[in-house]
This record gives structure tokens, sequence and C-alpha cells, in this order.
């Protein structure tokens, strides 16, 4: 009953990874943390693009892979950066914490 | 030229390469030629000259497009289409962006936060909304929006001493950053279903299955969580109000109306594009999301007194009436979008703009007292608010009657009277708060004494947009042939 | 196709059991000495003097982003290497425009003085 890995099973993987990132996204406080979430979505949306671009047969989801990798940590270091700031001026990484400004 | 790059891909990139080169150039001539803080505002009249450029390409090819007798052309093999929809909406991007920098210099300097950066960030955000606006192609869309996007991120947390400008940016950051990963996930299914990323070949490849397949709906579902932050619709509309108020009051002011204009135009190319043959699924929901958004944008702002978070809550609102002729769906409908968001970005900016010239030394200028007596300190910042005001509410002869107008109509031609009947009644919500910020610039006393802040670009920015508001208003027919214009070519 | 992960859930058992026995296996086998200097954190033979987990200075994060933003880039590289003959010099001049952008970005980052230390 051994079953090849196919491109469902990668999809299952992915739509978890993207629970996973949601729900982390939602529940954690630590800012870092939440970044690290954001980071789980976008991965999963690379296991899909690779997992398609293998199923099709050709490479444009890779070339997508690529760019959206190159975001992630464009959107990364933008948010350390800001993050960095942050701490200068109010020093918590706690996202209840910042409540300067209404919800 | 190569196959790669050709003379036609070079025609259609050339308002984007404009935008990068200007922008590339700021960040260095802010150190090799104007090093001097006194000398930085020299650098608005490179972002000028960098705008100017990108607006003669706009102009070239909306030359060629009606020279031709052409709808539309592609270049890259599709990954960009120019199209009068397109011309339309980078013309909106690049006077918002203008606007906005000109205004910038006085502001930032009482900030304490002038840097050559923050035109830069301005210029390669424009370039991020040019590709928004004329991508269809998934993987160019998405770059588009996240450069945007991530040059936002920066400009809200520009004044990087200033609690409440980091809070909003970190914020809009992980909201932002959170959107994005649903809209890439939504994208990536789309393409795992199309086999490409030209939105035309996902179009027809969305159109040969079932509307409520369930991967169709996966993708449905997905992106339209990331379009729906993008344009912060209820209920994804948390991140507004704190962004909006933390913000420089000019990004504020830019982000409300020029990523607003981008984002709905990416909206309306996905949801017209690809999504298209899953509207029996979206139209209800895309009506129930507009008149949440409504809702909550309008009584919200009933007990604002903070008047850059009212103003943020009105524009959550604009997003719902800006939905609703999508909703609609017919030719006057996206007509109406066209000319409201061009409406809306001049008399959203100019208000935002009187806040500007109340930041003073020590004051902040953004409480609804600070605006108290206005009248008698300055009349001719409180008439001009007084036109973005009435503008915003809907109210003739300004320009934002003519915006709600054809969305009521695109609405009453669709048969939507229930709808229509909605819209109309939160209007007389939204005519009463902004009565209140009226009320407290004739009615009250003056708060102090100090005099408003004022430039030259200051009061070009303002005189611009408050003609702009009034004269759209007064004279509609140009600016309804550019936006019929926007509807036709596609 | 959940029979499909059978094979996955085999393994991951089969991990769980070999772990936990392997372990405890050797609890029964080995002696225990425990002593004050074995309870140390390994530190190549020098005396530890502080909590591995204190605070880092703020210059490490300035230097770690600048890093990870220069080192992924160079992903854009790759697939140019891969079809650098079919590509051919548009390839050799489209590269040259993104190192170009990229050294826009270094020149910044050296003249806002991000890569000194102090």
């Amino acid at each position: 009953m051994l079953h090849p890995v196919t491109t469902t099973h990668y999809l299952v993987l992915s739509a978890a990874l993207l629970a996973i990132g949601t729900i982390g996204v939602l529940a954690r406080r630590n800012i870092v943390v939440i970044l690290m979430a954001i980071e789980l979505i976008l991965n999963a949306v690379n296991i899909n693009l690779i997992a398609f671009s293998r199923h099709l047969g050709h490479v444009h989801g890779q070339v997508f892979a690529i760019f959206v990798i190159t975001v992630a940590v464009a959107e990364a270091a933008v948010g350390l950066g800001i993050l960095i700031a942050l701490f200068r001026t109010r020093a918590t990484v706690q996202a209840d914490e910042i409540n300067l400004l209404k919800w | 030229m190569s196959e790669f790059y050709t003379s036609v891909d070079h025609f259609a990139l050339v308002p984007a390469l404009m935008l990068a080169l200007f922008g590339c150039a700021v960040l260095l001539f802010d150190f090799f030629v104007f090093p001097a803080p006194r000398q930085r505002k020299w650098l608005i009249l490179f972002l000028a000259l960098g705008i100017g450029f990108a607006a003669l390409g706009l102009v070239r090819q909306y030359m060629f497009l009606s020279s031709e007798g052409l709808a539309e052309f592609t270049a890259f093999r599709g990954a960009l289409t120019i199209d009068g929809f397109a011309i339309f909406f980078n013309g909106i991007f690049l006077a918002a962006s203008l606007i906005v920098a000109l205004v910038s210099y006085r502001y930032l300097e009482i900030e304490g936060e002038h840097h050559g950066e923050y035109y830069g960030l301005i210029l390669l955000a424009n370039c991020g909304m040019y590709f928004l606006a004329t991508g269809t192609d998934l993987v160019t869309l998405f770059v588009g929006l996240e450069l945007m996007a991530v040059c936002f991120y920066i400009m809200v947390g520009f004044l990087r001493f200033d609690k409440r400008s980091n809070e909003a940016a970190i914020k809009y950051l992980l909201l932002g950053a959170f959107s994005s990963g649903f809209l890439a996930y939504g994208f990536s299914v789309m393409y795992g279903l199309a086999g490409s990323t030209r939105l035309g070949d996902i179009t027809a490849a969305l159109a040969a299955r079932s509307a409520w397949d369930p991967l169709v709906f996966l993708a449905l579902a997905t992106t339209a969580v990331g379009l729906f932050f993008k344009v912060s619709v209820v209920p994804f509309h948390m991140w507004a109000p704190d962004a909006y108020e933390g913000a420089p009051t000019t990004v504020t002011a830019y982000l409300s109306v020029a990523s607003k204009a981008a984002s709905f135009a990416f909206l309306v190319r996905i949801f017209l594009g690809p999504l298209i043959s899953a509207r029996e699924v979206w139209q209800p929901l895309l009506a129930a999301v507009a008149v949440a958004t409504l809702t909550v944008g309008n009584l919200a702002a009933v007990t604002q007194t903070n008047v850059k978070r009212l103003l943020a809550y009105s524009s959550i609102s604009h997003a719902g009436y800006v939905l609703l002729g999508l909703v609609a769906g017919n030719p006057t409908g996206i007509k109406g979008i066209a000319v409201y968001l061009l409406v809306y970005t001049f008399m959203n900016l100019g208000a935002f703009l009187v806040l500007v010239a109340l930041r003073r030394r020590d004051i902040l200028g953004e409480e609804l007292e600070d605006l108290s007596g206005l009248m008698h300190k300055s009349p001719v910042h409180a008439v001009l608010m007084l036109i973005f005001l009435l503008s915003l509410a809907g109210i003739p002869p300004t320009a934002g009657f003519i915006a709600k107008y054809y969305i009521f109509w695109a609405l009453i031609q669709a048969r939507e009277y229930v709808l229509a009947a909605i819209a109309a009644a939160y209007v007389a919500v939204a005519i009463y708060y902004y009565f209140r910020i009226v009320r407290s610039m004739f009615v009250s006393e003056a708060a102090d004494r100090e005099p408003l802040a004022s430039s030259f670009g200051l009061r070009l920015a303002l005189g611009v947009t408050g003609l702009l508001t009034v004269a759209i208003g007064v004279y509609p027919e140009p600016w309804l042939a550019l936006a019929q214009n926007s509807v036709l070519l596609r | 196709m959940p029979e499909g992960y059978l094979p996955i859930f085999a393994l991951g058992l089969f991990a769980a059991i070999f772990a936990v026995a392997v372990l405890g296996l050797a609890k029964l086998v080995r002696p225990s000495a425990p002593g004050e200097v074995k309870q140390e954190a390994y530190e190549c033979g020098i005396r530890a003097v502080s909590d591995s987990r204190g605070r880092y200075t703020v210059r490490f994060y300035v230097v770690a982003i600048l890093f990870v933003i220069f080192d992924v880039e160079t992903i854009f590289l790759f697939p140019w290497a891969v079809y650098y003959r079919q590509l051919g010099w548009f390839g050799v001049a489209e590269v040259a425009v993104f190192l170009a952008i990229l050294i826009v970005g270094y020149i910044w980052a050296y003249k806002k003085g991000a890569l000194e230390w102090i």
C-alpha cells in the first residue's frame, strides 16, 4: 500500500502550512513570531507553486516562487527594521502592548 | 533590441523605467549633489522631472492607442497591457505623487525628519502602482503590489522617533504582509488551475470550470481576502484607522488616495478578468461586503474626535461606494469606479492637505478642537476645507456629487434598488459627521493664535486640489469622457 | 487520499519509538556520575561567562538584514547562469541592469553608515 507522493500531497501540506501560519498570525503575541508565521504562509505559496510547476511540467511556477522568496525577504527586512525602531521607542515587541492607537 | 525586449516592450515600460530611474537617482543625489539639509527641497524638482517624463510616456501611449484606433496593446508577451484603463489610473497615481511630494518638505521639516529617501520612496511606490494598473500577469501584479506596499510600510514609519508612527507602521506591515500571503496563495491556486500566469489564460481556464468548483472557490476566497485587505473594506479594515492616524499626515494623504486607487485598479482587473466566470459567487459576497463597509465606516466615523481617524473611517466608507460600482458590474458601474477614484483622489488629498497645514511646530493639529475657529484665523483654508467636505459628502455642485451619481445610476440600471437605497441613506450619516468638522471651523472660537504652516508647494497643492474638486463638479464632461474611454477601451 | 500518507505515519511512528527506545536503553546501561563541571555548557575548555540567551547589540540586526537582502538577490543570478548561452548578450545586459540597481542600494547603505561598526 505504498503510494508515491503526488501533487495532492503537496497541496494538502501547503494548505496545512497556510492554516498554521494564519493561526500563528492571529494567536501569537510576539511580533517576531508573527513575522515568522507570515513567512510560513509565503512558504505554503512556494510549495503550491513548485508542486504545480512540477505537475504541469513547465517552469513558470518556479519563477514565480523566486519572486515570492524575494518579496518575503524584502518584507521581513523592512519588518525587522520597523521593529528595531519600535523597540527603541517602546522597549517591547509584544503585539498586545502596542496599544497607543486603538486597534 | 532583442526578442526578449522589443521596441513595443520598451514603449510600454517607459513610464515605469522613468519612475524607477529617477527613484534610484534621488537616493544617490541625496548624497552626491544635494548633501546639505537645506538643499533637499531641490529633490522635489527632480522628482517632478521624473513624474513629468513618466507622464510624457503615458501621453505618448494614449496618442498611439487613439491614432491607431486600438483598444489596447500588450507587451512582454502579454505581461503588460496598455489600455485606457491603465492610462487613466496611472494618470491619477502620477498626479497624487506630485501633489504629495509638493506638500511634504515643509511638513517633514516641522517633524524634523526631512530625508531625501522620502522622495525616492514616493517614486518607487508609484512605479509599483504602474505595474498594478498595467500588469496582466500574476507575477508582475504581485511584484508591483509588493513594491508599492513595502515603500508604504517605510513611509508610514518614516517618523522614526515617533511612537505612533512606529506603531502604525508595524501594524500596517503585519496585516499588509499577511494579506499579501493570502493573495499569493490565491494566485498560486489560479496558476495551478490554468497552468499559466497570464490573466487571459486564467480567465479561459476558470471559465471552463463550474463557478462552485472547490479549487475555483479556494482561489476566489483567498484572493478576495488579500484584495479586501488592500482596499480596506470590512471585515478587513482594522489596519486602516491605525495606519492613517499614526502615519505622517502627508503619507496618510498619499496612502488613502494612491494606494487605494491602485488597489482598486488591481481588484477590478482581477474580478472582471480571471474571476469573471465566478461572478454568481462573488456578486452577492461583494454586495454584502460593500454594505458592511458602508455601515462600519460611516457609523464609526460619527464618534471620532481625531480628524485623521475620522477621515480614515470616511475613506473606508468611500471604498464601500466604489465596491458598489463593481457589484452593479455594468459599464456605467466601471465608469463610475473610474470617476469616483479620480474625484476621491483630489477631494481626499485636499482634506488631508488642510490637516498638513494645521501641523505646526508645537501643535499636532489633528484633533477636532484644533480646527475650531479656522474661519476667523485663516478663511482660505476654512473655505477650501468646506469645499472638500461638501465634495466628500457628495453635495452638488462639487465633484463628489458626480462621483456618487454614477455609482447610484449604475445600481439603478442593474436593478439593485435596495443597495441604492442603503447607499443613499448612508450619505445622510456622512453629512452629519462631515458637518461636525464644518461646525467646529465656522462656529467655535479659535483654539490657538499660531498661524498655519505655509509653503509654496502647500499653497499650490491646495489650490490645485480645490480647483479640481470644484471644476470636475461644475464642468464634468472632459473628465467623464476620459473615464468613458477607460471603460470603452477595456 | 489519506492512505497515501500511511508511509509517512509509519515513518513518524518508527522515529518516535526508536528515539524513546534508544534513550531508555542508554539510561539503563550507562553509569551515572553527575558533577558540577559536567553540568556546564561545553565552551571549548573556556569557562562560561554568561547565559547564552544574552542581549545582542542592535547592530547585529542591521548587518543581518543587509546580509539577507544581498544574499537572496543572488537567486536571480542562478536562472541566468543556467540559461547563460541561450540568453546571450541580452542576459548579460539584463543582469548588469539588475546589479546596477543593487549597487545603488549598496552605495546608499554605505553612505548611510549602515556598514560601519559603531
